[in-house]
């Protein structure tokens, strides 16, 4: 019974830090920003697939597979990743910002379709298996390969917490937190806000295709539901409930929304009855989608907000 | 091949450019992308689907498989959803506005709403396919190898009728003329003395009524499911923007090029592949002309 609560615990904590990643990179992106990303279902997609497409063990019936080492897979995740941002970027910085978030959403519901429909590559809706997970065969159980993980995971989110936030706080941080406010007063500095925003959304999306390549190499196995639409507004949930601005924020809100997202659904699994299985997941949504437009309304700087600055020449 | 893909293009292309014309208003007057606007395509056909269930579909007219019921249903149906709309705005955009908001807010709380609303009609009336009517319909050649069913004649000339009276509508009532100010210059209308409110009230309620309209017909070949809206969403923003936003003209052929691309595409890629071609649409407009077809630079 402990055991079990125990390595439930270790799981949990697992995916929290792997959705906490893509809240990081989503808080750089709206947070620090101001870019508005409806696709982040699609940047994670990218990520996993890349990784499973290189890292997967070869099989006959699929053009990829190709066995290659995990650390090739997560790289290669991230890279292809940036690429896919850096192309959607590139034609939709330029325009009002709620055509980024047209494309961008665009885009999730595209890569979608190609994980559903080239069978080929991707497995189609049986999806892809056989993905190595690193340094699996030195544990003897799967618990305690889920530990080792969550030790790696939580090295990488520190890492990533702490390059962000010397980032945000350097002077190149400083020039996004500017174009946000005010772009015209940015553009008379002779900053170049397309440039500031197109690298802001780069690295935010690597920062999606990582943590989609974190979570096939700690499951083991990709397919197309995994990335359904409604991840990208769990996500948006977890940074606005936390606090956008805010990286502690962004951590806070990905245990939170996570927290009470699986204990709603096992609320739900207990109390309502399986023939209703389908109404049982509507309202859990509906909750959600409740929670997040009352935060909107009366709340709007989430649990911990971004902190406001005033500049210290500034009289009182 | 090619000449039925561009009648079965027109088709979709017409209800594509019902519900795109909300799209569009909003996007130029209330100025953010409604991701919930799908979802009143959605609302719209089921609520037809409850005066259906109530009235019946009516006997097949014709070579209709519908009699006059099932047209009354869907105005009914565009009626309260455009209430639904209006409703949905008083309830959070209009508190956001008022907070002064970021437009960019405005796009999420659409999406927390949209949530809401799509799993609201999960919840009413589960996941299982409607239908209005089960009556069977036989597809007429009009041309050598080309086949239509009569509905979608009926759908198509309907769509023209409903286009015809808005243009109407804006272009010499003063609402519309209203509207069609707020559009195009909302600080100068607002200075011209325009209630900028009763003007957004009047577009969400036209909206709402272009989405159910669209919903109803979407709904009628062949089925209804809860996602009937959310899977058209793109297809909606790829035509608001290809024709130009705010512009009537616009989306309407917008609509229609987005349906055609869509069934032509059908002749050379995989159909599952259908739904990404309003995107690539989308990035070829967005790359070459930004501001649509009819838009003006700005």
């Amino acid at each position: 019974m402990l055991t079990g609560i125990f390595s439930y615990a270790v799981f949990f904590s697992c995916v929290v830090l792997i959705l906490s990643i893509l809240t990081l990179g989503l808080n750089l992106q709206w947070g620090f920003t101001g870019l508005f990303n409806a696709g982040i279902a699609g940047f994670y997609a990218i990520g996993a697939y890349t990784h499973a497409i290189l890292t997967a063990a070869p099989q006959p019936q699929f053009l990829g597979n190709f066995g290659l080492p995990w650390i090739v897979g997560i790289a290669a995740a991230t890279a292809a990743t940036a690429l896919a941002a850096w192309l959607i970027g590139l034609l939709t910085i330029r325009l009002r910002g709620d055509y980024l978030a047209i494309t961008s959403f665009g885009i999730a519901v595209t890569i979608q379709l190609v994980t559903l429909n080239w069978e080929a590559l991707t497995g189609g809706s049986q999806g892809l298996s056989r993905i190595p997970k690193p340094l699996a065969g030195t544990f003897d159980s799967p618990l305690a390969f889920n530990l080792w993980y969550l030790a790696l995971l939580a090295a990488v989110v520190g890492l990533l917490y702490w390059g962000l936030e010397r980032i945000v706080r350097s002077p190149w941080g400083r020039v996004l937190r500017a174009i946000r406010e005010d772009e015209t007063a940015a553009l008379a500095l002779g900053k170049s806000a397309r440039r500031f925003r197109l690298e802001a959304f780069v690295l935010g999306a690597a920062l999606m295709g990582l943590a989609g390549a974190l979570y096939v190499s700690f499951i083991g196995f990709v397919s197309p539901f995994d990335f359904l639409p409604i991840l990208t507004f769990q996500v948006w949930a977890m940074l606005i409930v936390g606090g956008s601005g805010n990286n502690r924020g962004a951590l806070l809100g990905a245990l939170v929304v996570w927290g009470i997202w699986a204990a709603a659904g096992a609320l739900v699994a207990k109390l309502v009855p399986p023939s209703h299985a389908a109404q049982g997941a509507a309202v859990q949504v509906i909750l959600i989608g409740l929670a997040l437009v009352l935060v909107l309304l009366y709340r709007p700087r989430g649990l911990i907000g971004e902190r406001a600055v005033v500049s210290r020449h500034a009289d009182g | 091949m090619i000449a039925q893909a561009l009648a079965d293009g027109l088709f979709t292309g017409a209800i594509i450019a019902l519900g795109a014309i909300g799209v569009s208003y909003t996007l130029q007057i209330l100025r953010f992308a409604n991701f919930a606007h799908s979802e009143l395509l959605t609302w719209g056909a089921y609520l037809a689907l409850v005066f259906v269930a109530f009235a019946g579909p009516g006997t097949p007219t014709g070579p209709l498989s519908f009699g006059w019921q099932l047209v009354a249903a869907a105005f009914l149906a565009a009626l309260l959803t455009g209430v639904l709309a209006w409703a949905v705005d008083a309830l959070v955009f209009s508190r956001l506005r008022r907070q002064g908001a970021h437009h960019l807010t405005m796009v999420f709380a659409a999406f927390g709403a949209a949530l809401v609303l799509r799993n609201l009609v999960v919840l009413f009336w589960g996941h299982e396919s409607r239908y209005y009517t089960r009556e069977l319909q036989m597809a007429f050649e009009v041309l050598p190898g080309v086949r239509i069913l009569p509905d979608q004649v009926f759908i198509l000339l309907l769509t023209l009728a409903v286009v015809v009276v808005l243009y109407v509508f804006l272009a010499y009532s003063r609402t519309g003329m209203a509207m069609r100010a707020a559009a195009e210059n909302p600080a100068l209308a607002q200075a011209c003395g325009i209630r900028v409110e009763a003007v957004v009230r009047a577009t969400w309620i036209l909206s709402g009524a272009l989405a159910a309209l669209a919903g109803v017909f979407t709904g009628l070949t062949p089925q209804l499911h809860p996602e009937i809206g959310f899977n058209l969403l793109l297809a909606l923003f790829a035509a608001a923007i290809l024709g130009g936003i705010g512009s009537l003209p616009g989306a309407v052929v917008g609509g229609l090029l987005v349906g055609l691309a869509e069934n032509l595409s059908l002749l050379v890629i995989n159909p599952g592949y259908k739904t990404a071609m309003p995107f690539l649409l989308l990035l070829a407009v967005l790359l070459a002309r930004p501001q649509g077809i009819f838009g003006e630079k700005r």
